[in-house]
């Protein structure tokens, strides 16, 4: 349950730009979370809920753009979307060690007034 | 979460039995605090009128705070940049200090502290080690390892299922870190939360106990994904518990394909010589 952790932090974050931007008010908060992040969207939602209230992000809607794990292949020389937690090359099944996307775990923008 | 300003700091987090949150004074405070209560602010009122009488002249009274229009802002911040930014700060000190860092992760009962005692012992003065030990409650585990003469430092966390980069850079005040080649941080029992919290340190180990089940790195692929090291251990019972010993290692290397392994007993001894040797590899004491 770190998804506790990571919303007040991404609460921190969110009233410190609203607040330097001069708002009032969340209305929304929108995050992007990769499958590799280790974070459920789910139970960051239900994170965020309990620890937004009291605070100028209470009742804000939270969305999550979910990203899917994207690895290279070098000797393929393309990106493959792996359909597990494998980076074996959907080409020619050699396991990768790039991975490109899936990690991030961001606040990406903000809805305030 | 720390009560007064609402920053990261678990309220409940201990190092050696001492709250942190009384010795939370020396830690600076650069972020703003959260509360629900409005401002007041004043109004500058051009014409000089008490506020009892009735107010019904009719012009109107411009107001442009009333309503103010929703607009979007652009934030683009990674949600654990506070905790990365302490964890290169800690990174570049233990640099600084030329010491090797381990983080050491596995299920609980895996055999962590067993892995760490043993290494200890048997690397003797050559290498000198240190651990820093985290669990949610109790100081048994360093106590475990200061009765073999190894210096540890415990964090008790609470109810936080992981370390965080603060939670060492404060336990770290506690060692001596220049009588030290390697200092080893035992992380919270945990496959899951872990994962993402950078500590600082040079190498992540990930255990993996024969009687956990030859698929946990396929189960807990976030965890062995992040791994330097994984260390298969308890192979002396590995023919008890019918340990799939292919099927595990095609496992890890799917999952981990950069990560080298191990396998250990660190109750017998066994196997344990080239990890040692790994160990050494990176932090051997140069021969005054």
């Amino acid at each position: 349950m770190h998804e506790v952790s990571l919303m007040q932090d991404t609460v921190i974050i969110a009233t410190r730009q609203a607040k330097d931007a001069g708002a009032q008010r969340i209305h929304r908060i929108m995050m992007r979370v990769g499958a590799l992040s280790g974070a459920v969207p789910e139970t960051l939602e239900f994170a965020f809920d309990i620890v937004a209230k009291g605070t100028m992000a209470e009742g804000a809607t939270l969305e999550i753009e979910r990203v899917p794990i994207r690895c290279y292949c070098p000797a393929c020389a393309q990106e493959f979307e792996p359909p597990d937690f494998v980076c074996e090359c959907t080409r020619c099944g050699q396991p990768s060690t790039d991975i490109r996307r899936g990690r991030e775990l961001q606040v990406t923008s903000l809805e305030v007034s | 979460m720390c009560k007064d300003c609402g920053c990261g700091l678990p309220g409940d987090v201990a190092i050696d039995g001492v709250a942190v949150s009384e010795t939370h004074q020396s830690h600076s405070h650069d972020h703003s605090h959260d509360h629900g209560q409005p401002h007041d602010h004043d109004h500058q009122h051009p014409q000089e009128h008490g506020h009892g009488h009735p107010h019904d002249h009719a012009h109107d009274h411009p107001h442009p705070d009333a309503h103010p229009a929703r607009r979007m802002l652009s934030v683009e911040q990674g949600i654990l940049e506070k905790n990365d930014r302490l964890a290169e700060r800690n990174r570049g000190y233990f640099l600084a200090k030329n010491l090797f860092v381990l983080n050491v992760l596995a299920s609980p009962g895996a055999g962590k502290t067993a892995l760490i005692e043993r290494t200890a012992t048997d690397l003797g003065t050559r290498v000198r080690l240190g651990v820093i030990v985290g669990d949610l409650a109790t100081e048994n585990d360093a106590i475990r390892l200061r009765g073999r003469g190894i210096p540890a430092v415990q964090i008790t966390t609470g109810s936080v299922c992981h370390l965080d980069a603060e939670m060492v850079s404060r336990a770290m005040e506690r060692l001596d870190l220049n009588a030290l080649d390697i200092l080893i941080i035992e992380n919270v029992g945990n496959l899951v939360c872990p994962a993402v919290y950078d500590l600082g340190e040079s190498a992540r180990v990930v255990l993996l106990s024969v009687t956990e089940g030859e698929d946990k790195p396929l189960k807990y692929p976030v965890m062995f994904q992040s791994a330097q090291v994984v260390v298969v251990n308890k192979t002396d019972i590995a023919a008890a518990v019918g340990f799939d010993r292919d099927a595990a290692l095609r496992n890890i290397r799917r999952v981990a394909p950069h990560a080298t392994i191990f396998e250990v007993s660190a109750k017998t001894g066994q196997g344990m010589e080239s990890w040692y040797a790994h160990l050494r590899s990176h932090r051997e004491r140069a021969p005054k």
